[in-house]
């Protein structure tokens, strides 16, 4: 493998991962301010409980996303120098915010909030855990202030052969960031909500668990699921019609549209030959394409051929199509995982209706468990799809990847830091769902009430 | 002052920032395997440093994203050059950070040891790597006409490198028991405070060799004159200062002087590099400067407004959380981690 081809895996291996822990620390940090609120607010144990069980596995997740994030930071410099000379003037100013901003905050109050449970007043220590639920999503906005400027640059022009500043406004204001943020805090929620539906569901089918909390816990991750996942398409939905307008040929290789089409069909699936760019089997739904990207029944959608001749044209030879497969099929994972999140959700807000959660059909209760795997499906793949269909460009339209990567980092530092980090992460993924497991299982306290105690044999014999 | 001159400033002192925060708590995890003899002292040594740790080392985290955003050539230079000493700091403060909030979380004595090492090898490694970076910048390395690093990893482990490595280790060792002195009572304070006794001529061996080395391997002279000045002539009194103080038993006053003197010593390393930031062995043409290694004017007066505005708040707030957890940790205290 040559340089960039290991520079680029493992700028995948640790983004990936590194994402594996971010959604739930950006949505749990959320929830469990609000049942702390909850519990300042109506004195219930019942709120302190949740709070601490659901703020224990945050922590576990937490230090995680922290420690990877570390890496995320320095490797740019590591990695991809000649990145970081060409745009440091713009890409470095967001990240250097996001420490002094959100990163500083985040880790001190989180410092606070573990440890100050009997140290401070009930609501200076809710304050707290609010702040790192708002520093930890501010952080994620300037992560993707910087991602944004990849996606779509704006507010810089080109001095000596750097890009640099010239409009910070432009910078922090850029269209690619009103649909690209509450995409990712929205699908931060619903990972959350899907953790807290699994485990708590877990605990319901359980006779022995805390069912007062978990059907609490489950009611509250079901209202705020619904909500996330809702937001999740809206906004997934203005993100794939921004992608048309500004990069055309990521829509393109999402949906393995090899010609221009007027109106555009959708692919339900297709069997390519990606080398011939031509479909092998394809099941498409006339107009779909064009109803998505306009929100009308008829509209042009670029195809892969035509964009390769136009960025030909504007920038030269070379190849400028994205990887087809790995986009076509990120993109319909995404989705559909996002589509199955909606029906479970509702479905668990339908459960809630109910007098008891899961008294009315418990079988299905037991699938919940399983779906956690959803969120994290959805959000990985929609990564792939936001960075691989970039490529060849590493920022879009000004500097391709080729360019961007250290010149003076050899093959055998690449695979030492890549075998490195794939094996420290796989000890560390290890020990990490030990203990979330380990704690998810366990019963935060016997059951408050007799009633409880009832439901639970009801439960358990149904 | 122009702006770049304000970065370089603005950059020292995140780093003293740093080096003054996180240099005690290395220093509590190196001790962690030395004092903590058994599983409740280990937690209480630890628990010394649990509010605090996470938010100590987000200052480097921030002095690398303020370089970036200031000085990328060099962010870029020094990180792809430094490319393996970099990947073990990483490695290093990746096992540090899961290690404190994963050991506790489990009563198996295998998981607890594993996470201890890690511990103590996440602690004891960043001070010796950071003390060989910081002594290659100033000493110089093999940078070209493109600011990029020509050397290998080899050429970074020189003999003054590796004694501005050991020296850090050291002085955060007993910066870190003096911590711990003060911030426990009974059995684990007075075994800090007897630890000290022994290290601290110790580490007053290894700044004298530092200081002459520094003398022998970088242009200190050319920089600083002769005679270098207040700051460096500060920071040898405060350590002084510090070992007179702990011999009266008063060591909060010999912590406060440590933090004194390791903040002097960080501003006079940066007193030296000015106005470089990375000096090239290969000719004196090739060293990154402030200015040909900066952003725009454009970027840098942003920068400024937004630190300017920032840093206060979070001195603010990391204060009040020293605050909050005043008080020592003792056998009763309620063990987070």
């Amino acid at each position: 493998m040559d340089a960039l081809t290991l520079a680029r895996l493992q700028f995948a291996v640790t983004t990936v991962y590194h994402f594996f822990f971010v959604p739930l620390t950006l949505g749990l940090s959320i929830l469990v301010a609000i049942m702390e609120t909850l519990y300042v607010q109506s004195g219930q144990d019942v709120y302190k409980q949740m709070t601490k069980f659901w703020g224990k596995l945050f922590i576990i997740n937490f230090a995680m996303g922290v420690v990877t994030g570390i890496v995320q930071e320095f490797q740019f410099g590591m990695n991809w120098s000649e990145y970081s000379r060409y745009v440091g003037d713009i890409f470095g100013a967001p990240l250097a915010i996001e420490a002094l901003l959100a990163f500083f905050l985040e880790s001190t109050f989180l410092g606070v909030w573990i440890f100050g449970w009997d140290k401070l007043s009930k609501k200076v220590h809710a304050t707290a855990i609010w702040l790192v639920a708002i520093s930890s999503n501010l952080s994620a906005l300037w992560i993707l202030i910087a991602n944004s400027f990849m996606q779509q640059p704006v507010g810089y022009e080109i001095i000596n052969g750097r890009a640099q500043m010239n409009d910070f406004f432009a910078l922090i204001l850029n269209p690619n960031i009103w649909t690209q943020f509450p995409h990712v805090v929205s699908s931060g929620l619903s990972t959350a909500a899907f953790f807290i539906l699994g485990i708590s569901a877990f605990h319901l089918l359980r006779a022995a668990s805390n069912h007062d909390m978990h059907r609490r816990s489950f009611q509250i991750a079901a209202i705020i699921g619904t909500l996330a996942v809702i937001g999740v398409i809206m906004t997934g939905h203005s993100q794939a019609q921004h992608m048309v307008e500004t990069q055309p040929m990521k829509m393109a290789a999402a949906e393995a549209l090899w010609d221009t089409e007027s109106p555009a069909a959708m692919s339900l699936f297709t069997v390519g030959n990606e080398k011939e760019r031509r479909d092998v089997f394809a099941i498409r739904i006339p107009r779909l394409l064009s109803l998505l990207a306009y929100n009308q029944l008829n509209g042009t959608v670029k195809g892969i051929n035509e964009l390769q001749e136009e960025f030909t044209a504007q920038y030269g030879p070379g190849n400028y199509v994205p990887p087809v497969a790995v986009s076509y099929w990120s993109f319909r994972l995404m989705v559909g995982a996002g589509m199955l999140m909606l029906l479970a959700a509702i479905y668990a807000l339908f459960l809630t209706m109910g007098e008891e959660v899961g008294s009315k059909s418990p079988r299905l209760l037991k699938f919940f468990p399983y779906l956690i795997a959803l969120p994290y499906l959805a959000n990985t793949t929609g990564w792939l799809l936001t960075e691989l269909g970039r490529a060849p460009w590493v920022v879009y339209g000004l500097m391709k990847m080729e360019d961007a990567v250290s010149i003076n980092v050899g093959i055998g530092a690449l695979w030492t830091t890549l075998i490195g980090f794939t094996l420290l992460y796989g000890v560390l993924m290890v020990a990490d769902l030990y203990l979330l497991v380990k704690y998810a299982r366990k019963n935060s306290s016997k059951p408050l009430s007799q009633k409880s105690g009832e439901a639970a044999i009801s439960l358990a014999g149904d | 002052m122009d702006l770049n001159t304000l970065w370089f400033i603005l950059i020292t002192v995140l780093y003293v920032g740093f080096f003054v925060l996180e240099g005690f708590d290395f220093g509590v995890g190196i001790l962690l395997p030395i004092l903590g003899k058994d599983d409740k002292t280990r937690r209480m040594i630890i628990n010394t440093i649990g509010p605090h740790w996470d938010g100590n080392e987000v200052w480097l985290l921030t002095a690398g994203g303020a370089s970036f955003a200031a000085f990328p050539h060099w962010y870029a230079t020094m990180f792809s050059g430094f490319y393996l000493p970099l990947f073990l700091l990483l490695v290093a403060l990746i096992i540090r950070g899961v290690a404190f909030e994963f050991r506790s979380k489990d009563e198996n004595p295998l998981w607890r040891k594993t996470w201890d090492w890690a511990i103590f090898v996440g602690s004891l490694l960043p001070p010796l790597l950071l003390g060989v970076a910081f002594a290659n910048i100033v000493k110089g390395v093999p940078i070209d006409a493109n600011m990029t690093y020509t050397g290998g990893f080899f050429n970074l482990l020189n003999p003054y490198a590796l004694i501005a490595g050991l020296t850090s280790v050291v002085i955060f060792t007993v910066y870190g028991g003096l911590f711990l002195s003060l911030k426990t009572t009974g059995k684990l304070h007075d075994s800090a405070i007897s630890l000290i006794k022994k290290a601290g001529p110790v580490s007053a061996a290894f700044i004298i060799a530092l200081v002459i080395a520094t003398y022998l391997s970088t242009d200190i002279t050319a920089q600083l004159g002769i005679n270098p000045g207040m700051i460096p002539v500060g920071a040898a009194l405060a350590i002084l200062a510090a070992g007179a103080f702990f011999n009266q038993q008063r060591q909060g006053w010999a912590f406060t002087m440590t933090a004194v003197a390791i903040s002097l010593s960080v501003i006079s390393l940066f007193e030296i590099l000015f106005p470089r930031v990375m000096v090239s062995s290969t000719s004196a043409d090739f060293s990154l400067t402030i200015y040909n290694a900066s952003s725009s004017p454009y970027t840098l007066r942003v920068m400024t407004i937004v630190a300017l505005t920032l840093v206060p708040f979070v001195l603010i707030y990391q204060g009040w959380s020293y605050w909050v957890f005043r008080q020592r940790i003792t056998e009763k205290s309620v063990l987070e981690y």
